[in-house]
């Protein structure tokens, strides 16, 4: 037996040495699970098993929901039934309180899940006279933990016990006897505590006695919320150190943790098209690389939401999902503009294939936008998501707070293997090349829209400033919208560059007539030529004619003097005949 | 008759176990009955230990602890009462000063 343990150990310290992930940890720290979304991550599995936990905040931060979410999660989830003494809320209004989040107290209470033990101090009443201590308090503790056999505890919050009870050593010396006694129980417990001024809570007391510390936070700048999440202290345990950003909605709490910046999701060489075929071949001929994160950038009515609105349809037409994400206009508003482009988008949210989430930007805070994309994102699954636009999120964050919620969101995104399409308002000045987001070096693809203003006309130039990974265009396009859709028109470049809008028109007309009037003049050259020949052909003719008149001459002669010959001769050889005959 | 009765003082002292401050709670609260509330009082010892399902009821955190229900209003005595003036004020024997 020794010999063995001996060898154990050996081998657990060779293992313990070797640098990979495969690291064998002798004593893992049990965790309970909370069942919130996201904190079980963070946490690596949960608050720890059988010890106290901390949650501390300010008034209204969420302490008792989640406390409470602990509690309710523990009786239905993990089949651990808990007891939530309140110190400050009735059962009754407790029970109130959460059933917007669908728990039903009532029914888990009844169902022997969960006790709620409602103690009540009151200053008023009570006098203090002598020794005492808080028996009386573990003995109600003992009893509800014992009569439904609870492996949790809630204790919302044990500073009620300061208002009501003077002897501040008594309190304290048996607050830390509480929290010794809870351990010995085994019960995993959670102590929510009233944020202090320079500690974490006003007495200073529980984060010490805590293995566990959970801060929350509820932030406003410029008028806008966020609720914050931090992990203070976790004994035993690695945990992330950052600051989340939470949701209460009517799921409850969801954190999460969409901080990981690594830079090592998969890739992909398929194409999907903009659903503008001039486009897609002014991006290599195919399109944009799938999850890959694109740009639509311009000036104000250039029509980034048009084009946003074409790669919707297109890929809603291949049967695909997307997701539209309106900070500007209602989705109504969206799908009655884009059928005036014959871009038909109600279709598409009649199939189930289109979704629309429309907010205004001051709704929440940045992270929470976040949190609500990734919540309907995961809900949805989607090919396609468009952020249009992202300018307006800027009116809630600093650039810097919008940048690192974009570089989240697109690395959350792509990890899923979505595309995504973001429109980002430019300023009309001359450094259109920049968008006040400060996206653009994130972005795999970066399509410029810009008005170009001459001869008392505005008109949309489009441009490929860059695209990751595939050839492209350096041309800038007009780009017009027509009744049938986006259309980018042939490039015609004049004296001065880039013609457009009627500009381009004149010049369409005035090669037009160029090239009627070279027509012409070609036909009048070919007409004379035609001419020539025929005169010079006459001539030959009336040449040729000269010539067999001329050789009928000759032959004329030629047999006049054959025939005289032959007459002569016969004239002769009558005669000597004749003479013959005389003779 | 009715007056007699409103007149008793019904007392609850709730302890855990025999410890030496529940003995000297209730040793220190019949000596100032006796001397105050003579024939006037019923004392009712709760153990806690034996039944703990009592504590939710008076709302008991601290032990010991001494309830006075009637004569209203309710009072709550913490500690061993070993300071009598303000056992007697809290229990409205005599008026606080």
């Amino acid at each position: 037996m020794p010999q063995e343990s001996i060898n154990k150990d050996n081998q657990e310290l060779t293992m313990s040495l070797e640098p990979s992930e495969s690291r064998k940890q002798p004593i893992t720290l049990p965790k309970s699970g909370t069942g919130i979304r996201g904190l079980d991550e963070i946490t690596a599995g949960g608050l720890p098993a059988g010890r106290p936990t901390l949650i501390c905040g300010a008034a209204g931060s969420g302490k008792t929901l989640f406390s409470m979410e602990f509690l309710v999660h523990g009786a239905t989830q993990f089949n651990e039934p808990g007891v939530f003494m309140a110190f400050e809320e009735k059962a009754e209004e407790l029970a109130v309180n959460v059933a917007s989040l669908g728990f039903d107290l009532n029914e888990l209470q009844r169902e022997g899940k969960i006790r709620i033990d409602h103690v009540h101090v009151e200053r008023s009443e009570i006098e203090e006279t002598g020794e005492y201590n808080l028996d009386g308090l573990f003995i109600r503790l003992a009893y509800a933990i014992d009569s439904i056999g609870a492996k949790r505890v809630v204790l919302d919050t044990i500073e009620s016990l300061f208002a009501g009870l003077t002897n501040q050593a008594v309190l304290r010396s048996e607050l830390r006897r509480l929290f010794e006694w809870l351990k010995e129980k085994g019960v995993t417990t959670i102590i929510t505590g009233e944020k202090g001024e320079a500690s974490l809570t006003r007495q200073g007391l529980e984060e010490y006695v805590s293995d566990c510390v959970i801060l929350l936070d509820h932030r406003v700048e410029n008028k806008i919320s966020t609720r914050i999440l931090r992990i203070v202290k976790y004994r035993g345990s690695i945990h992330g150190t950052n600051e989340y950003p939470f949701l209460i909605d009517e799921e409850g709490i969801s954190v999460l943790p969409v901080t990981s910046l690594q830079l090592n999701h998969s890739v992909s060489s398929e194409r999907m098209s903009s659903g503008i075929p001039a486009l897609d071949k002014m991006l290599g001929g195919e399109g944009f690389f799938r999850a890959s994160s694109i740009l639509v950038s311009g000036t104000a009515g250039t029509g980034k939401t048009s084009i946003a609105g074409s790669f919707v349809d297109k890929t809603c037409s291949d049967g695909k999902r997307a997701i539209y994400f309106a900070f500007e206009e209602s989705p109504r508003q969206i799908v009655r503009n884009m059928q005036s482009i014959n871009i038909d988008l109600q279709s598409h949210i009649d199939a189930g294939l289109l979704q629309f989430s429309a907010a205004r930007p001051t709704l929440n805070g940045l992270e929470m936008h976040l949190l609500n994309i990734v919540k309907l994102v995961e809900k949805f699954n989607p090919s396609v998501v468009v952020l249009d636009p992202i300018s307006n999120l800027i009116t809630v964050g600093s650039n810097s707070e919008v940048k690192s919620v974009l570089t989240r969101l697109i690395d959350f995104l792509q990890g899923l293997g979505i595309t995504v399409m973001f429109t980002a308002l430019t300023l009309n000045d001359n450094r259109t090349e920049q968008t006040d987001d400060g996206v653009s070096s994130l972005v795999d693809v970066w399509i410029l829209v810009r008005d170009i203003e001459s001869n008392g006309e505005r008109n949309r130039g489009l441009y490929v400033m860059k695209s990751r990974g595939m050839k492209h265009s350096n041309q800038v396009r007009e780009f017009v919208i027509t009744d049938q859709g986006l259309k980018l028109v042939e490039v015609f470049l004049g004296p001065e560059g880039v013609l457009t809008g009627s500009a381009r028109e004149t010049q369409q007309l005035l090669e037009k007539t160029s090239e009627a009037l070279r027509d012409h003049a070609v036909s009048r050259k070919d007409r004379e030529i035609e001419r020539k020949r025929f005169v010079l052909e006459s001539k030959i003719a009336s040449l040729k004619e000269e010539f067999e008149s001329l050789q009928e001459e000759l032959n004329k002669s030629y047999i006049e003097d054959e025939l005289k010959k032959s007459i002569m001769d016969d004239n002769r050889r009558e005669l000597t005949r004749k003479r013959d005959d005389l003779l | 008759m009715e007056e007699v009765k409103e007149d008793i003082w019904e007392l609850r002292l709730y302890v855990a176990g025999k410890t030496a401050r529940s003995v000297a709670a209730l040793a220190n609260l019949k000596k100032y009955c006796e001397e105050h509330l003579k024939d006037k009082y019923v004392i009712e010892v709760i153990d806690l230990l034996v039944h703990p399902q009592l504590a939710e009821g008076d709302q008991i955190l601290a032990i010991p602890t001494l309830v006075k229900k009637v004569p209203e209003p309710i009072r709550k005595i913490i500690g061993d009462l070993s300071n009598e003036e303000k056992v007697l004020v809290g229990l409205n024997i005599r008026p606080a000063k």
